[in-house]
């Protein structure tokens, strides 16, 4: 819905919100429902009210606890049936600098003002460790903005004893927490209350009359933000950029002006408008956004002006480029299409509002920000918070590459005879093992980002998953495949719950990435043999039916499982039975286990 | 601005935030004439209002209006 999209107008969604739901909810889409506890520490109502729209919209039903006025800390603290029946998903505590209990004296000494910071620090921290433990899921806290007023002047920021200095070494303590603990992340306020204005922020006016820590049009300012760490946390953040050339990487029409012509580089100040967005995007490049190109050019053009020397982004940074006169929704779903990868994951950035308007209208779910004036592109780019980022593997800092040596991978298959002499000359190396705190990042991330070959779209948040992996009455697999071509990092992701000598599958995924690959079969080579050592003797498989899961509606026929039974939804249940002659079904995959 | 103008307009934005077309507002109606108006819809009818009509409320104002009566004054008196 465009109107929740940035830059949204905040005023009309808190005047709209009733009919703004009511619109989402009429959306025939599919969401996943998550339930959310909100602690404040002062009003939360419209907070909540605001942030349901974002989530719904971001395909995440949320269902709400709230805690009464200001009671976060008791809330957290103490035996809280309501919130231990309502079995949160994900906390987020509001918090803001209209909590802080006590603020250093003039008069004390700087190891006084230490013990004030150590204790204001620790009211927090045991809360957090508290939450952990009782409800092993996901918290996000505020920060603190910055006070409203400064008594010393510009000395509050130096002076130890100033309320700002006080403010930013406890949220440098916050931080320390946040990369501390995997679960907890941080919702920046200071950042945001800097960008929307501190003086109207703070407007004491709200704090006043209904005990809100921050002005009322700021509050989707913030739900949005909030909105965006919880639909990273699910796995729904955008993967890829598909980009248009002229007016949007560079100044100028290359097919008309010519690459020597084109407005980039620090010659002029258009032409450093352009260098600083190619920066940009290079560094989204960077925590493992692909980037592409669409573009109406002569592809020769096209590549002159990807080659300009004072370009910052060249060819071999993108890993589509289709420079073409096709329709830009054809190129748009061809990229998706040949990267494997859902059109809703696709973010189209263009300057012509004609092009903007076709992919919006003809390709439901790809993001299609209003870029309109160079010198805003990263502002909109950025603020859209289309690819927050709430972990960082190895994997995410190195997609583009993977997704490269894929098409590399093509173009060879093309070359062989038969598909297994292709397969065997890939020369893959796979590891398949019970789950490692060293790919639990990567597990999680696969857990709840991927939609078409998963079985039972079952999500797991990162903390679930490591106490799984601690249960003895579960069975679990990563698997990670290599091959001449480079690392495609953890690719599949097993988890089983035993009952005596059964085993039932909770969940059975990959990545499309390596779809064709035999990795399947290796998964399965391995769970049997995992089940054969633990005295398990039949497997069960379970296909639950989404609206993207289409492709997995054979697999367990394809593994050798006999059907049980179907449900009226098209829902299959399968089972297995190991031998103990089982012979392994991957023959191309040299594969290490524990 | 004439009071009608105001008060035209005034039901536009009751009706949007309490989602209910049929509301009509007159000097005498209160919170207690509209089932949602609570203290928490409160909030988001005075920033809509304020809005509306590009004025802000003193906290004074907000605190002393006992009935949109009383706040079409303040809004006509702003307007002028």
């Amino acid at each position: 819905m465009q109107e929740l999209e940035y830059p949204f107008d905040s005023e009309y969604i808190l005047k709209k919100a009733k009919s703004i739901k009511k619109a989402l909810l009429e959306e025939k889409t599919t969401r996943i429902k998550k339930k959310i506890a909100v602690l404040g520490g002062s009003t939360t109502h419209d907070i909540v009210k605001v942030l349901e729209l974002f989530l719904l919209h971001y395909g995440i039903e949320p269902q709400f606890y709230e805690s009464e006025y200001a009671q976060y800390w008791q809330d957290a603290m103490f035996d809280n049936a309501a919130l231990a029946a309502f079995g949160p998903d994900i906390i987020y505590i509001h918090t803001s600098n209209r909590n802080i209990q006590e603020y250093p004296q003039l008069s004390d000494t700087e190891e006084a003002v230490d013990f004030v910071l150590g204790e204001t620090y620790r009211h927090y921290e045991v809360m957090w460790d508290k939450l952990q433990k009782s409800y092993h899921c996901p918290v996000i806290q505020n920060n603190f903005e910055m006070p409203a007023y400064r008594l010393l002047g510009n000395k509050e920021a130096s002076d130890i004893h100033g309320r700002i200095s006080f403010l930013n070494r406890l949220n440098e303590r916050f931080y320390q927490y946040a990369r501390e603990h995997n679960h907890f992340y941080i919702n920046d306020i200071a950042y945001l209350s800097a960008c929307y204005g501190l003086d109207r922020w703070a407007d004491s006016f709200y704090w006043h009359m209904y005990k809100y820590a921050l002005c009322l049009p700021a509050v989707p300012v913030l739900s949005f933000n909030v909105a965006n760490i919880i639909k990273s946390v699910y796995g729904k953040n955008k993967k890829a950029l598909v980009l248009d050339l002229d007016n949007t990487l560079w100044g100028g029409v290359v097919g008309d002006d010519g690459a020597e012509n084109l407005e980039i580089g620090q010659e002029t100040s258009m032409g450093q408008v352009y260098s600083e967005f190619q920066e940009y995007l290079k560094r989204q490049k960077d925590i493992g956004i692909m980037l592409n190109v669409s573009s109406k050019n002569e592809e020769e053009n096209a590549m002159a002006g990807l080659m300009h020397p004072d370009g910052i982004l060249k060819p071999e940074d993108f890993v589509l480029i289709k420079a073409n006169w096709e329709p830009k929704s054809k190129n748009v779903a061809q990229i998706a299409s040949e990267l494997n990868i859902m059109q809703d994951s696709l973010v189209f950035v263009d300057d012509n509002p004609a092009e903007r308007e076709i992919v919006r209208s003809s390709l439901s779910g790809v993001a299609v920000p209003r870029m309109d004036s160079p010198e805003q592109y990263i502002r909109v780019l950025d603020r859209s918070g289309f690819f927050e980022v709430t972990s960082l593997s190895q994997d995410d800092r190195l997609r583009s590459e993977m997704y490269k040596a894929n098409l590399e991978r093509k173009k060879e298959q093309e070359s062989f005879g038969s598909y297994e002499d292709y397969l065997h000359s890939l020369a893959m190396k796979g590891t398949i093992k019970p789950f490692e705190p060293l790919y639990m990042a990567r597990i999680a991330q696969l857990t709840n980002k991927s939609n078409q070959f998963n079985l039972t779209t079952r999500r797991y948040t990162q903390a679930e998953l490591e106490q799984i992996a601690a249960d003895n009455a579960y069975i679990t697999l990563y698997g990670k495949l290599e091959d001449k071509f480079g690392d495609n990092g953890v690719v599949s992701v097993l988890i089983g719950h035993r009952e005596k000598e059964i085993l039932h599958m909770d969940l059975w995924l990959m990545s499309c990435r390596v779809l064709k690959r035999d990795m399947e079969y290796a998964m399965l080579d391995t769970l049997a043999h995992t089940c054969a050592k633990a005295g398990i003797k039949e497997i069960k498989g379970y296909y639950y039916p989404t609206a993207k899961n289409k492709m997995v509606e054979g697999f367990y026929a394809l593994m050798g499982f006999t059907l049980e039974k179907t449900d009226e939804t098209g829902g299959t249940v399968w089972y297995y039975k190991i031998e103990a002659d089982y012979e392994n079904k991957n023959k191309v995959i040299k594969v290490v286990e524990a | 601005m004439t009071r009608e103008t105001v008060y035209e307009k005034l039901n536009g934005v009751f009706r949007d935030v309490f989602d209910d077309e049929e509301i009509e507002v007159n000097d005498s109606t209160t919170a207690d004439d509209i089932e949602d108006w609570d203290s928490l819809e409160h909030i988001n009818l005075i920033a809509a209002i304020e809005q509306e009509f590009g004025i802000k409320f003193s906290m004074g104002q907000v605190v002393t209006m006992k009935n949109v009566g009383e706040m079409v004054d303040i809004i006509v008196s702003r307007m002028d």
